[in-house]
């Protein structure tokens, strides 16, 4: 048996994040270590024979071994994601296979450079393993994280996020709500752009590693944001998510 | 006894022939998937190469390549993430119209399309003749825009739409079938849609008795 073969995971938790999104914590009999920022596939298979797949970001870091957090955003009309969030409860079983991906993941390490990530709504999924690998292997690099959402309940993960920032000096959250900021808000409240990323970028003391993933239109502006800035192209990773073709 | 999602059915059911390969879903839009920035090329200095195990290689300009035959295609594609897209509407020169400008050495038999940005994906050449493959140049109409792989993309419809490398520079021919950019981070060295060839484990799974790989 290769690692891609399917296998049978079972949902042992079940944790909304939002009001549209929620995480899926899987246990595996066949369970790999994967690299944060890769993903598995998820299959779902009809009385009749139809199958389709999905392809969604591990949440977990590879310290959480047995079991994988998938976090699903519910897609308007979305064939797996409706029935992920209506049809599936704690103790039903999900057909997976993975890790998957090779491109888009962290090389963690002692000497890994500063980490720029830059999520646009659930795009943030394959960055939060990141961050969670980094804060449990206790690595030592400094990190942003700057998140795009567009309303304050759409802040996926926000406590732990908050509570990481706390806790941790090399690590930094900016948040920027695209359309209403909540009560009292004095931070960004406008569209990623040159301004935000520039201090980013200023709170690492090196050159970073960056790790882009939202909308497609998140994505391009922000990659060539980036490259304006100096960086070079391959130090920018990108990763297209969420609805296809916004 | 196969494994059944209770409670789960196609939200859309498929009419007629079903045009979607296995685990595939149809899309309307035409999603942008890429592995880092976009390169922006100045036409300029734009040039496409065919090289390798050529008797002499040969090279365009914008220009020149332009003036190429044309032909329009129509091809549903599909994407390794997924979505399928029906009937899509490309112009561009066809693989055939350019091979028939070199000389190929008889151990050639694949390829390694290369691209600006560094991008890289290999293909039987088989899979490259006989109308199955096109440089495309224009997308439902306009020229095709950077973020979908312009000013040129390789177009291998019948094929994973990584293997349909954009922003193609050439195409190097090869006696040995050495893996490109997804093929050597574990994505399939074919790709067939129909045979599910997603990941290098994959392959060893499907019919590959017609390839020599």
């Amino acid at each position: 048996m290769s690692r891609l073969d399917w296998q049978i995971g079972t949902v042992t938790a079940i944790t909304p994040d939002t009001p549209r999104v929620k995480t899926f914590t899987l246990s595996l009999s066949r369970w790999t270590a994967h690299r944060a920022g890769q993903h598995y596939d998820l299959r779902l298979s009809a009385a009749d024979g139809y199958q389709t797949e999905r392809s969604y970001s591990i949440a977990s870091p590879p310290e959480q071994t047995g079991e994988v957090a998938l976090t699903v955003e519910l897609i308007a009309d979305g064939e797996v994601s409706g029935y992920l969030h209506e049809g599936v409860a704690v103790g039903d079983q999900l057909e997976l296979r993975g890790p998957i991906g090779g491109y888009f993941v962290w090389p963690a390490g002692a000497l890994a450079a500063p980490l720029l990530l830059v999520a646009g709504g659930s795009g943030v999924v394959p960055l939060m393993a990141m961050l969670r690998h980094r804060q449990r292997a206790k690595l030592p690099n400094p990190a942003v994280l700057l998140f795009s959402i567009r309303t304050p309940e759409e802040v996926i993960y926000q406590q732990e996020l908050e509570a990481m920032a706390a806790a941790d000096p090399a690590f930094t959250l900016l948040l920027t709500y695209t359309r209403q900021a909540p009560a009292g808000w004095t931070g960004h409240h406008r569209r990623v752009d040159a301004a935000m990323l520039a201090e980013a970028v200023a709170l690492l003391p090196g050159a970073p590693q960056c790790y882009v993933c939202g909308p497609t239109g998140l994505v391009e502006s922000v990659a060539t944001l980036l490259q304006a800035q100096g960086l070079p192209d391959d130090a920018i990773r990108t990763e297209r998510f969420g609805p296809t073709g916004n | 006894m196969p494994f059944i999602n209770k409670g789960f059915h196609a939200k859309r059911p498929t009419e007629g022939p079903n045009k979607l390969p296995p685990g595939q879903y149809e899309t309307q839009d035409f999603p942008v998937l890429t592995a880092g920035p976009t390169p922006r090329i100045n036409l300029a200095n734009w040039e496409f190469r065919l090289e390798g195990l050529v008797e002499k290689p040969v090279k365009w300009s914008w220009n020149e390549f332009n003036a190429l035959p044309q032909q329009d295609f129509n091809p549903d594609i599909h994407c390794v993430t997924k979505w399928s897209k029906f009937d899509t509407k490309w112009r561009g020169v066809s693989l055939d119209t350019l091979l028939e400008h070199v000389q190929l050495q008889p151990e050639a038999e694949f390829a390694l399309a290369f691209s600006y940005g560094g991008y890289t994906t290999n293909l039987p050449l088989a899979d490259l003749r006989n109308g199955q493959a096109f440089i495309g140049l224009q997308y439902e109409g306009k020229p095709l825009t950077p973020e979908h792989g312009g000013p040129a993309r390789l177009v291998v419809p019948h094929l994973y739409f990584w293997k349909s490398a954009k922003w193609v520079q050439g195409l190097r021919l090869m006696g040995v079938n050495k893996p490109g950019f997804w093929e050597e981070a574990g994505y399939s060295m074919r790709g067939d849609p129909w045979q599910e060839q997603r990941y290098g484990s994959d392959d060893d799974a499907a019919d590959t008795s017609s390839l020599r790989l």
